[in-house]
């Protein structure tokens, strides 16, 4: 199905009640070669909400992502997307789905041998019912979206790590997808250019209204998107008003040894007495 | 250094476990190889991909099919004439050499030229794009990899395996006429005229069933190591080099089979 362009202008209209929960969790358990990576977590991501997920490295964040696009398949435990149980469907059916995901992997993981416009248009050029003109107009939309537009002939080996994880994002949000996935959108990059990154995320995330889970061993990340919104006047991120932080649908996940062992808003986090949180958060 | 030393860092997994590792390994090339097949018989087919690997991998290896090829055919009238000469049978080189080339060595040497450039390059590219989350990010993204990626190069390597063949087979018998008639003195039109009597369809059949056989074993192989490769650029050099071992090794052994098979198909003995 051919998704209506859009520019940063046009808000696209989600269908769907505010409080639906668009991403289910219910005792997710995986493990590989023997050890057990989540066990039995259960949480939801509401229909425009954000959600950052936290843990030390190899406390199987990626692994939450990845299972929600049915990209693995869990030992245990159900998940539902969108509305479908991801756990029960076969490979063939979750392609149908994941047109309606977006992902911005660690690494990027851009096509090598394609270039920045045929990395960008991929979805598109699959869909097969758009005219290259089309293509062309909609890639230039979203390239300058991201701040790219002058990267389109280039290969992804051309570009900076910074400029990758952006072409990255227009990839995964060319169609408009109802949820975005981000695996560590902002590892390995300086803090200048993470905070553009963030931004981007931001923009996403007021501008579409589209529900994100966000993968992150950086606090500060999910602190900037919890305190802050995109100003579409400006068009540039904003710190919230003082008082108005319950309006930013965000909350947060953090994982430990396998288990949730904690989910709420950034209130309740920066309450939280549990030593481990503290610790982790200081 | 004492023994314990020495197998200290050596992980020893039980005879059970290995051969459910192997099994396990067979059932997943299986169920690739089917699948592979079938997506042809479904939508999308990446006939833009098919094309673009038929040329990769069938104009890519002409070169060297050519020149193998020709110097095989060679090499096959160069060692037939010493022995036809003891027996004063010089005019039957045209009939060895072309039942050797179409029925044996066209076959076999063009598998395996194009299984050492195009195995390898397929498990190296498959193989990278694993370790790096490409294939991970074409799934994510709504693509079947299998069908845009390893059924075009299936696809390709059979077609252009067949067509490589023949022109192997022709340049053999080419190499062995220059050899019979510049070297030999064996009469030109003599040479042609034997090599075109001795064929028979049962030599041309057998000689053309096998690059359909050898070209998806090649391709399947080299998909499935690419596909299967774990541990960054190590594991990618482990796969290319296991993708054109095995389907050298599989060419030989299916090689023998088939041939048993079609003289029994025959009646030839």
């Amino acid at each position: 199905m051919a998704a209506t362009p859009t520019s940063v202008d046009s808000a696209v209209r989600r269908e769907g009640k505010p409080a639906d929960p668009i991403v289910i969790f219910e005792n997710v358990s995986i493990e590989f070669e023997g050890k057990t990576v989540l066990d039995g977590i259960s949480f939801q991501l509401a229909r425009g909400a954000s959600k950052a997920i936290f843990g030390v490295a190899g406390a199987g964040k990626s692994t939450i992502l990845k299972l929600a696009l049915g990209l693995l398949k869990p030992d245990a435990g159900t998940i539902y997307v969108l509305g479908e149980q991801v756990t029960a469907m076969k490979e063939d059916d979750l392609f149908e789905l994941r047109r309606k995901i977006g992902i911005v992997f660690q690494e990027s993981a851009l096509f090598d041998s394609l270039t920045v416009r045929d990395n960008v248009a991929f979805r598109l050029m699959e869909e097969g019912k758009i005219s290259e003109e089309e293509i062309d107009k909609r890639v230039r939309e979203v390239l300058s979206f991201v701040e790219l537009d002058h990267t389109m002939d280039k290969l992804p080996s051309e570009l900076s790590g910074g400029m990758r994880r952006r072409v990255a994002i227009a990839r995964a949000i060319i169609t408009q997808p109802e949820i975005l996935l981000y695996d560590s959108p902002t590892g390995g990059l300086d803090p200048v250019t993470s905070t553009t990154i963030i931004e981007l995320i931001v923009k996403q995330r007021d501008v579409y209204k589209t529900s994100s889970l966000l993968v992150s061993h950086r606090l500060q990340d999910a602190f900037i998107m919890a305190t802050h919104y995109f100003d579409r006047k400006s068009n540039r991120m904003q710190p919230l008003p003082p008082g108005s932080r319950a309006e930013v649908p965000m909350s947060f996940v953090v994982l430990r040894e396998g288990k949730v062992i904690f989910d709420g808003d950034a209130h309740e986090l920066a309450r939280t007495k549990d030593e481990y949180i503290r610790e982790y958060i200081s | 250094m004492a023994a314990g030393d020495f197998l200290s860092g050596v992980e020893l997994i039980s005879p059970l476990e290995f051969a459910k590792a192997k099994i396990e390994a067979v059932q997943e090339y299986s169920l690739l190889a089917a699948r592979s097949v079938a997506n042809l018989f479904k939508k999308p087919v990446y006939w833009g991909d098919i094309v673009q690997q038929a040329d990769l991998i069938g104009v890519g290896s002409l070169p060297i099919v050519v020149l193998t090829g020709f110097s095989i055919g060679g090499s096959l009238a160069l060692n037939s004439a010493n022995t036809l000469q003891r027996f004063g049978s010089l005019s039957l080189i045209g009939q060895l050499v072309a039942v050797g080339m179409v029925t044996e060595l066209g076959p076999i040497i063009t598998g395996l030229m194009v299984s050492g450039r195009n195995a390898s390059g397929m498990a190296s590219e498959l193989g990278s794009m694993i370790v790096t989350e490409q294939i991970d990010a074409m799934r994510a993204l709504g693509t079947d990899p299998t069908k845009k990626l390893v059924t075009p190069r299936v696809a390709s390597t059979v077609f252009m395996l067949f067509f490589l063949t023949i022109i192997s087979d022709a340049c053999g018998l080419a190499g062995g006429a220059a050899v019979s008639t510049l070297m030999f003195g064996v009469d030109w039109h003599q040479y042609w005229n034997s090599t075109w009597q001795t064929l028979v369809f049962r030599d041309v059949f057998t000689g053309l069933i096998k690059p359909v056989l050898f070209g998806f074993i090649i391709s399947t192989i080299g998909c499935y190591y690419g596909i299967s490769a774990r541990g960054g650029t190590q594991g990618v050099g482990r796969a290319t080099t296991q993708a054109v071992v095995a389907s050298s090794i599989v060419i030989i052994v299916i090689d023998f089979f088939v041939t048993r098979l079609i003289m029994t198909v025959f009646g030839y003995h």
